[in-house]
């Protein structure tokens, strides 16, 4: 899985730099997209069996895995809760941002 | 292709003179619907690929809205395309030639003209075009069969130029031009091959392998920007379009000049302006009045998108009577030729009389005495005649 990341983009400082017509280079993100989540997945690591379908299954790929544990990127995670549906062991709960911190 | 080299002469209509300009060009995708007086030109270019006379991918489609969308997407992968369209077709295509103008693919299609519904009406008049003028596409009128097929080619190289990037719009006055038979000029495959550049496009176009996206979506801290470069491409095929025409004329021998063409308009004093297939009657009319010692002249305007506003500029100083004939009306104002031509001669030094004839619509003639009653009123309001500035030329219950 690719995980999403920024990259710096240049925006155009004069006409010349316009591209000429309204065209851009595709797949890249010009800066972090979680504004819009109302509930975030916490992941238990306790009932985590190492399944990887909350890894496979995350729209975004906010999820990332090192080793055999995963951790949430709350920059992209949209918090639809897939995660926490198809997880077999419900072992990602989904949270009200209010209640986070 | 064919090896056969394209004869010299033909008798032809001016759909077929627009199929064998267009042909001639090599598009790689072509998609239209048919509705008339447009119909035989596609239909035509069918038939070169039936018999593979002409190597392209035609695509039936279900409208005129898709016939642009699926010429869009050819042009996205950097393909050369044409399309159709008339009248009610064009207007159902509207939304797609502003995707296709603002996206800036240099996409050529032409128009049969005709009017709009209702009165439902097959014949011919500017209605439908003069609807899509604000559509971003460059628009030109031609006046016989061999201007139109020279300017189908003439137009692919306006339209692909990198500093214009976008499309245009050929128009042919419905059954006067798209149906009436002459024989004309045309150019060799190889000429056209020589003079025509095969389109490669190097941006605004899909590549596996620096992938972008097109026609994206522009927030407004940008658009402004990209309508900016569009009314830049615009201005700055005013000045491409005669540098195209000359280098036409050097390559083909004939050449049909640049935003407009002036007719006996040296020392004229009273001029004419018209656009399409009308041009040609009032040469007539013009040589007749000047036997008569009249000192008149004609400008035909070939380019409506972008507008000769220095040419009409540039007129006001020399003339002190100029008339207008629209073939549509913008209701509760006048003639839309019309208001271009006022407000440019208003940019000009000068201050001759002007008045509005509206004329040709649906179909109906306009005969070489109704042009030569323009004439005479024109001269009539420069001399101090009260005339009304728009008149319906040849109300049936009205003398002219």
């Amino acid at each position: 899985m690719s995980k999403p990341t920024t990259v710096v983009f240049h925006y155009p400082t004069d006409k010349t730099e316009m591209p000429e017509g309204p065209y851009a280079i595709a797949g890249v993100l010009v800066e972090t997209n979680a504004g819009w989540r109302s509930v975030r997945p916490i992941i238990a690591d306790d009932k985590c069996v190492q399944c990887d379908k909350c890894w496979l299954i995350c729209p975004d790929g906010a999820i990332d895995r090192i080793e055999k544990s995963y951790t949430v990127d709350y920059d992209f995670c949209k918090g639809c809760g897939l995660c926490a549906c198809e997880c077999p062991t419900k072992a990602i709960r989904m949270i009200g941002e209010g209640e986070a911190e | 292709m064919s090896s056969e080299a394209a004869p010299e002469r033909r008798f032809i209509s001016g759909n077929e003179a627009v199929a064998w300009g267009v042909r001639l060009c090599r598009p790689q995708v072509i998609a239209a619907y048919p509705i008339t007086p447009q119909t035989t030109a596609v239909e035509k270019l069918a038939e070169f690929i039936e018999k593979h006379e002409l190597e392209c991918e035609y695509v039936n489609v279900e409208s005129e809205h898709s016939a642009m969308a699926a010429v869009m997407g050819a042009a996205m992968l950097g393909c050369r395309t044409f399309t159709a369209s008339s009248s009610q077709g064009l207007l159902y295509m509207c939304e797609m030639l502003h995707y296709v103008s603002g996206s800036r693919f240099p996409i050529v299609m032409m128009n049969a003209n005709r009017t709009v519904a209702a009165p439902w009406n097959i014949y011919g008049d500017h209605r439908d075009s003069m609807a899509m003028r604000d559509a971003g596409w460059i628009q030109l009128y031609v006046e016989n069969v061999q201007e139109a097929l020279d300017m189908m080619i003439q137009a692919y190289k306006m339209a692909e130029h990198p500093q214009v990037q976008t499309p245009v719009m050929v128009c042919l006055d419905g059954f006067v031009l798209t149906h009436t038979y002459e024989v004309i000029s045309i150019p060799t495959q190889q000429e056209v091959d020589g003079w025509l550049p095969p389109y490669s496009p190097s941006e605004n176009v899909l590549d596996l392998n620096a992938p972008k996206s097109l026609c994206i979506s522009v927030s407004p801290e940008w658009q402004t920007e990209f309508r900016f470069q569009q009314q830049e491409a615009m201005e700055a095929a005013k000045a491409i379009i005669p540098i195209v025409d000359t280098e036409f004329a050097a390559c083909f021998g004939r050449g049909h000049g640049g935003l407009i063409e002036e007719y006996r308009c040296d020392d004229a004093e009273y001029v004419l302006v018209a656009m399409g297939s009308v041009v040609g009657t009032s040469r007539l009319v013009v040589d007749q009045l000047r036997d008569e010692g009249l000192k008149v002249g004609l400008v035909k305007v070939r380019f409506f998108r972008p507008f000769p506003k220095q040419e009409f500029a540039a007129l006001a100083a020399r003339v002190k009577g100029v008339g207008v004939i629209d073939r549509e009306v913008s209701f509760g104002y006048e003639g839309a030729l019309y208001t271009e031509v006022k407000a440019a001669l208003v940019s000009g030094a000068g201050n001759p009389v002007t008045i509005n004839f509206v004329a040709g619509l649906s179909g109906r003639d306009i005969t070489k005495e109704n042009i030569a009653t323009m004439y005479r009123k024109v001269i009539a309001s420069a001399g101090g005649e009260t005339e009304p500035e728009m008149q319906f030329a040849g109300l049936r219950w009205e003398p002219w």
